[in-house]
């Protein structure tokens, strides 16, 4: 393991401690490890929270400031977070006008915020959650936990900020989550493995001239493993799926999300881009926004994935939104 | 002797840290079958969890069975995480509303807790047997402790057919395909790997055993 830390059992205490060195201007760490909003409580105002494992930076502690996320609940690397965190970041982040909840669907997830939220409502908290589950490599089923929680949560958590910036009550907000949710797809492919700091070694192996279609945001396998191939094909490999599963269709204008997994150069993002904006052209989609980068991440993986978020003058509106966190600046 | 009181409050100790020193023990080998159907954490998080338990319990006031394992089941939620901080938190606080203020319980009274436990996880986790997951392990011991102690079988007779089961059980999910947890992403892919849930309830179940198969809980009175 050829890390930059100190200590594997510190790597998030200090890099938590890092954030507010560095981001103090816009965000403070309470106890227990939550990433808070400095100015939270803001009087009137819908929190937002949202929470996971660590090692997908810049989500989600990245997305907290004005605009997007009053707190975020940082969990051991790639496992969720105890149900402490959330129910400190709700009673902190609570204003009186409630608390929404960004959930990915992921069974440790869901039960430690579902656990959170109780404990909340019992103080009187006002609660409410919205699961996101957007990533078509997963079969919807009886037979699974569910679809996983990827891209479409950075989205989410985007316009669902700046609704609550707004003013929006907390129906609103939720309802608003759901429909990010019900019109987000994504899907994603690795290169290579990652290590977690305290196995010290790959989660996964792959082969030098190999890789993993639909791969998850924790290093769990995806659809298949095969033989690499070239940019282009990867892309329609991961398009594909997402656009029939909509689906979207021709006349739709999307959000294109082209993220890294941490460990692939923006170069060969634009790559896939290039190739993502020819499919969607050929299928009559138009592009009404554009995001690449790593903004949800698997640690040291290289990969990508690809999210399409079908849009609306609503959905638009709160994208464009002025933002100001770590991680996302605009409009300010 | 299912009608006496065999497992004392020591004995109970001494149960919760066995298992946390046999969970530092297969941490890795936990973690890894995590790795091939899951992601690679179970070791680490039950490792987290139960060196924080242990640093708990010289601190507990009195002798109460309920309120160790109620303190076992809090810290379990307050610092493990994912999808076994929960399970085996609401687990852990069954055992415990169960056997609230005893110092001593029988082997009627270990049934009952662990028929709450259970049931503690299948309410939360909504897990069904035959998913691959922890339950089954947890449900087959479980029914064995039962079987045992209506034949009239000793603690020691009682858990030994038990652990025989919950092996039995974690050995049976490897053809299983998983429907709950993480492992279900990998559909049909999942079959042929044994669940690192089911494998830690194994290490609880034999935990046990080993801790109370001296003086404790013994024929002696
Ligand atoms: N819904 C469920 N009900 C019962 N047990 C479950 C459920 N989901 C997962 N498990 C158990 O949890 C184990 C995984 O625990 P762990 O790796 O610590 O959490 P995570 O899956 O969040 O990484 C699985 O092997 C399985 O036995
Ligand atoms: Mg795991």
């Amino acid at each position: 393991m050829k890390k930059l830390i100190n200590n594997p059992e510190r790597a998030v205490d200090e890099e938590l401690a890092g954030m507010a060195a560095a981001h103090g201007d816009l965000i403070r760490i309470i106890e227990p490890n939550v990433v808070l909003r400095r100015d939270a409580p803001r009087p009137g105002k819908v929190g937002v929270i949202s929470g996971g494992g660590s090692g997908h930076e810049p989500m989600h502690g990245g997305y907290v400031g004005m605009g997007m996320l009053d707190a975020a609940c940082p969990g051991a690397v790639f496992t969720s977070p105890v149900p402490d965190q959330m129910l400190a970041a709700t009673k902190a982040v609570n204003a009186g006008a409630g608390v929404l909840h960004i959930v990915k669907n992921y069974t440790g997830d869901i039960m430690n915020f579902e656990l959170a939220a109780e404990m909340a409502r019992a103080e009187g908290i006002e609660v409410a959650s919205v699961v996101i589950a957007d990533d078509v490599a997963v079969k919807d089923s009886l037979y699974t936990a569910g679809r996983r929680g990827v891209g479409g949560t950075v989205l989410a958590e985007k316009i669902v900020g700046a609704a609550a910036e707004a003013g929006a009550d907390l129906k609103t907000v939720a309802a608003l989550c759901q429909k990010v949710q019900d019109n987000v797809r994504s899907m994603g492919m690795a290169l290579t493995s990652c290590t977690v700091p305290v196995a010290g070694k790959p989660t996964f192996e792959l082969g030098e001239d190999e890789m993993e279609i639909g791969i998850g945001i924790h290093g769990e396998p995806g659809r298949t493993r095969m033989k690499l191939a070239p940019a282009d094909e990867i892309t329609e490999m991961l398009a594909t799926p997402i656009l029939d599963d909509l689906p979207f269709k021709s006349g739709d204008t999307v959000l294109a999300f082209v993220n890294g997994m941490g460990g692939t150069p923006l170069m060969e993002l634009y790559i896939v881009f290039n190739k993502l904006a020819q499919i969607l052209k050929g299928r009559g989609i138009a592009i009404g926004r554009s995001f690449v980068g790593n903004y949800i991440t698997s640690l040291e993986m290289a990969g990508t994935s690809i999210t399409l978020l079908r849009l609306d003058d609503e959905l638009t509106r709160f994208w464009d939104a002025p933002v100001h966190t770590p991680a996302l600046r605009w409009g300010v | 002797m299912s009608g006496s009181t065999p497992i004392t409050y020591d004995d109970v100790i001494a149960w919760i840290n066995t298992f946390a020193a046999s969970v530092r023990d297969q941490k890795e080998y936990l973690t890894e079958l995590d790795s091939a159907i899951g992601d690679a954490d179970h070791g680490i998080n039950m490792d987290r969890g139960f060196q924080a338990v242990i640093g708990k319990l010289p601190g507990l006031p009195n002798r109460d069975i309920g309120a160790a394992f109620k303190t076992v089941g809090m810290t379990l939620v307050s610092t493990v995480g994912g999808a076994s901080g929960p399970l085996y938190g609401t687990f852990f606080l069954q055992l415990g509303t169960a056997t609230a203020g005893r110092e001593a319980i029988g082997l009627d009274d270990l049934i009952a807790a662990l028929d709450a436990g259970v049931a503690g996880v299948q309410r939360i986790g909504k897990a069904e047997p035959g998913d691959k997951t922890m339950l089954d392990t947890l449900l087959p011991a479980r029914d064995a402790l039962r079987e045992a102690a209506a034949s009239g079988a000793s603690l020691q007779d009682a858990l030994a057919r038990a652990v025989a089961a919950a092996e039995q059980g974690m050995l049976a999910t490897i053809p299983l395909v998983a429907r709950k947890g993480r492992a279900s992403y990998l559909g049909e892919r999942s079959a042929g790997h044994q669940d690192p849930g089911a494998t830690s309830s194994y290490l609880l179940l034999k935990a046990a055993a080993d801790a109370w198969s001296g003086a404790a809980g013994g024929t002696a009175n």
